[in-house]
């Protein structure tokens, strides 16, 4: 069963190509139609897999497949192979699975889009890359989908290129990923040249033999990539820009996958990072800070994407401190919680902007949204709840499980990442409060628009002539067709996928529960992935109780703060949201800064110095240094004859002299 | 009084020195090339006389191919030589300078 391996990806490879070729053929809605069902084919072929390897015992669930040799050069081999095991069935779950629901409510969120089938054709051509990425057997394989859910992601960041924002936006995302990228080909050199292959087995069998220097090195430059990719301090500029793409886009590429895959790659090395608990140490901090300074930043947005965004860099900061701290299993558990959360709630963003708010995403301009749109309503609070960390949804397990084993790192990362879930369950409150509950904000409120029938389609037309809320039209010509008038609930095809990650969203605990080994299934899934990898770290059975009370009590501590602010009004919103948290702690102001004024200097400085001068005086001075030896050799070019006879003579009776003397003939 | 290879010898080393001599010297090119001439059967006569002293036929073949070649030369060199007495008569090698720098 598992030699169907190679059809996970090459499904969507499939999809990618008849999409390319005949999706403005197929038009709307096939196309999207088309490449929901390639995707849903995909994950029922990786549910074949899992079946397959859950069939095996547990220390057999490795299989490798061999499609060709890529890179035959002399000692240096690389095998387009790929590894199924339980990490990477995990994630080819996650992926085709998310992905199809994601696919699904696409076919809504695009009506009337222009590029409909483009969008799907590039959605298509990311499950695949995605697939590449997670499937690899090697680090070269996993670095050609690394670059391709990063062409992917820049692809559908610009999608709507015509716009001013997103081909910025796309080109910051690519370049800021670029850097991490760098530091992955450097780990990919290093790990060549120091064990002479690049496979992941090979790897992380030499852990063991390895210099701590060069396993250090080794995970560093990883980390590298995997703070690009993962949208990690100092790097995590691009993912709310980001937000330009797309709603799905964001939900896919920006929440559920693409931004886990530098968690999966630390966990597919952790044999190597084991070895170096300083890195270790050193990741788990990084992803503290992250947390906290995005759920910092997130208090204060006023786009209902860009709380979201900042959401995602602080969940993400969350995983990392589990990497860091060696409780790879509690990562992952929290990947997929958050895959489940994160999809739903931006789903539920989408499905707002969309038919709520007519692109409108300025959350200033909503509330009370709940009356009109009751399914999406239930299933973003639902998430948002989960996300908050409120037992018994998923989050809470997820998150209280990171938080917990953190306390063996460090107690201070414990006490940041406390911190940060505090400011998490308020801003994610804070949210919801200001979308769906009060008083209704958008413009032409006064006329009482009728709540819209629900999946009405053609309920516009009939609808008060409601001004539209002063946002771009992206759509548009098509746009007026499918909503006009005020805000209703989605069509189907947009709230099934919804409904359906609102409810992992809720049960994604069962995956692991802390009660007995019986209900970690997670655990006992993955263990023998990471075998002597996974940290030695038991919390005590009073800690293990202490320890989710807690992060309950901060939870709601979180939510009453927002209660108390948004929904009560006790405090002005203004005071709570200083303009240096909207800003972002003006991180991007400051890089714009320094590039602008030092570095302008120091590049002036290069091109009218150092080039101008010293470049260019090296280069003309060798021209004239040329010009100055030439004058005075011409004068030997008499052009008599008799001159060169006489040199030539003189030569041959030099040499000979030399060989008489030297030769002693 | 027997005649010993080093009176050939010798007399290679008299005519190539007369040759060289008549090169530096001379400004008519029909003459220069006469001693260029004279260089070379100074030099072929000398490998004949090593030829024979040693008792190795290398010698001897080299010297055909200097003749086969001397030949060549003189057929390339006679028709430039003729080529620039038409252009410019009496021309001297001095007046043919044209590799000036």
């Amino acid at each position: 069963m598992l030699d169907v391996a190679w059809l996970v990806p090459a499904l969507p490879l499939a999809g990618f190509i008849v999409l390319l070729l005949f999706g403005r053929r197929m038009g709307e809605p096939w196309a999207g139609w088309f490449a929901t069902a390639i995707i849903a084919a995909a994950f029922f072929v990786s549910l074949v897999v899992f079946a397959g390897l859950v069939g095996e015992p547990a220390e057999e669930r490795i299989f490798t497949q061999t499609l060709f040799t890529w890179m035959p050069v002399g000692g240096f081999s690389v095998d387009l192979a790929f590894l199924v095991d339980p990490l990477s069935v995990t994630w080819m779950l996650l992926v085709t699975g998310v992905g199809a629901l994601i696919h699904m409510f696409s076919i809504g969120y695009m009506h009337g889009d222009e590029k409909f089938h483009t969008f799907f054709t590039y959605l298509n051509l990311f499950v695949l890359a995605m697939l590449v990425l997670v499937m690899g057997d090697n680090l070269v394989v996993t670095f050609l989908g690394w670059e391709g859910v990063g062409v992917c992601s820049y692809l559908l960041i610009a999608f709507w290129f015509t716009r001013d924002d997103p081909p910025v936006a796309g080109k910051k995302a690519f370049v800021t990923n670029r850097i991490g990228d760098a530091g992955f080909m450097l780990a990919i050199f290093l790990v060549f040249a120091t064990i002479g292959s690049v496979r992941y087995l090979d790897l992380n069998e030499a852990a063991g033999q390895m210099a701590t220097v060069t396993a250090a090195a080794i995970c560093l430059l990883l980390m590298v990539g995997a703070i690009g990719k993962s949208a990690q301090i100092p790097l995590f500029v691009w993912l709310p820009d980001a937000m330009q793409g797309p709603t799905p886009v964001s939900a896919l590429i920006h929440a559920a996958t693409m931004v886990t895959a530098g968690v999966y790659l630390m966990c597919r090395v952790a044999p190597v990072l084991a070895e170096v608990p300083d890195v270790g140490m050193a990741i788990a901090w990084i992803g503290a800070l992250t947390a906290l300074v995005g759920a910092l930043i997130a208090t204060s947005q006023q786009d209902i994407k860009k709380v979201l965004a900042f959401c995602t860099v602080s969940q993400l900061g969350y995983m990392f401190i589990a990497v860091g701290s060696a409780e790879y299993v509690f990562a992952v558990f929290h990947v997929l919680t958050h895959a489940f959360m994160k999809g739903a709630l931006f789903l539920g963003a989408g499905s707002v902007i969309v038919h709520g708010m007519h692109h409108d995403q300025d959350m200033r301009h909503m509330g009370g949204l709940r009356k009109y749109m009751p399914i999406t309503a239930l299933c973003f609070i639902v998430a948002a709840l989960a996300i908050s960390g409120v037992p018994p949804l998923a989050g809470f397990w997820s998150k209280d499980e990171i938080l917990l084993y953190s306390w063996g790192k460090s107690p201070a990362l414990y006490l940041v990442g406390l911190t940060a879930a505090f400011f998490t369950a308020y801003y994610m409150s804070r949210q919801v409060f200001l979308v769906f509950y009060g008083k209704p904000r958008w413009e032409g409120t006064e006329e009482a628009p009728e709540p819209a029938v629900v999946g009405a389609a053609a309920g516009g037309s009939a609808a008060a002539p409601a001004p539209d809320a002063p946002a771009p039209d992206v759509h548009g010509e098509g746009h007026g067709e499918g909503h006009g008038g005020g805000p209703h609930e989605s069509p189907w095809v947009m709230w099934v996928p919804l409904a359906v990650l609102a409810v992992l969203a809720a049960v994604g605990g069962v995956l692991e529960l802390p009660f007995s080994s019986a209900t970690e299934h997670l655990s006992r899934w993955l263990d023998p992935v990471f075998e002597s990898a996974l940290s030695s770290y038991h919390p005590s059975t009073a800690w293990k109780w202490a320890g989710p009370i807690i992060s309950a009590v901060v939870a709601f501590a979180g939510i009453g703060t927002a209660a108390l602010i948004f929904l009560k009004q006790r405090v002005p919103a203004s005071k709570v949201e200083p303009k240096v948290l909207e800003r972002g702690f003006y991180y991007d102001e400051s890089i714009a800064w320094t590039v602008d004024h030092p570095g302008r200097a120091s590049w002036d400085f290069v091109a009218w110095e150092v080039d101008a001068k010293g470049v260019d005086g090296v280069v003309n001075g060798a021209g004239v240094a040329t010009l100055a030896t030439g004058r005075v050799l011409r004068r030997l070019q008499s052009g008599y004859v008799r001159g060169y006879a006489l040199g030539i003579a003189v030569g041959a009776a030099l040499l000979l002299g030399w060989f008489v003397i030297a030769g002693g003939v | 009084m027997r005649v010993t290879e080093n009176w050939y010898l010798l007399l290679g080393a008299v005519l190539f020195c007369v040759g060289a001599f008549g090169l530096l010297v001379r400004r008519n090119p029909l003459v220069m090339f006469m001693c260029v001439e004279l260089m070379l059967n100074a030099v072929t006569l000398t490998f004949v006389a090593f030829s024979r002293a040693l008792d190795d036929v290398g010698g001897q073949t080299v010297v055909f191919f200097v003749l086969v070649v001397a030949a060549a030369e003189v057929v390339v060199g006679l028709g430039i030589i003729v080529a620039i007495m038409r252009r410019r008569p009496g021309a001297t090698a001095d007046d043919i300078a044209l590799l000036k720098g």
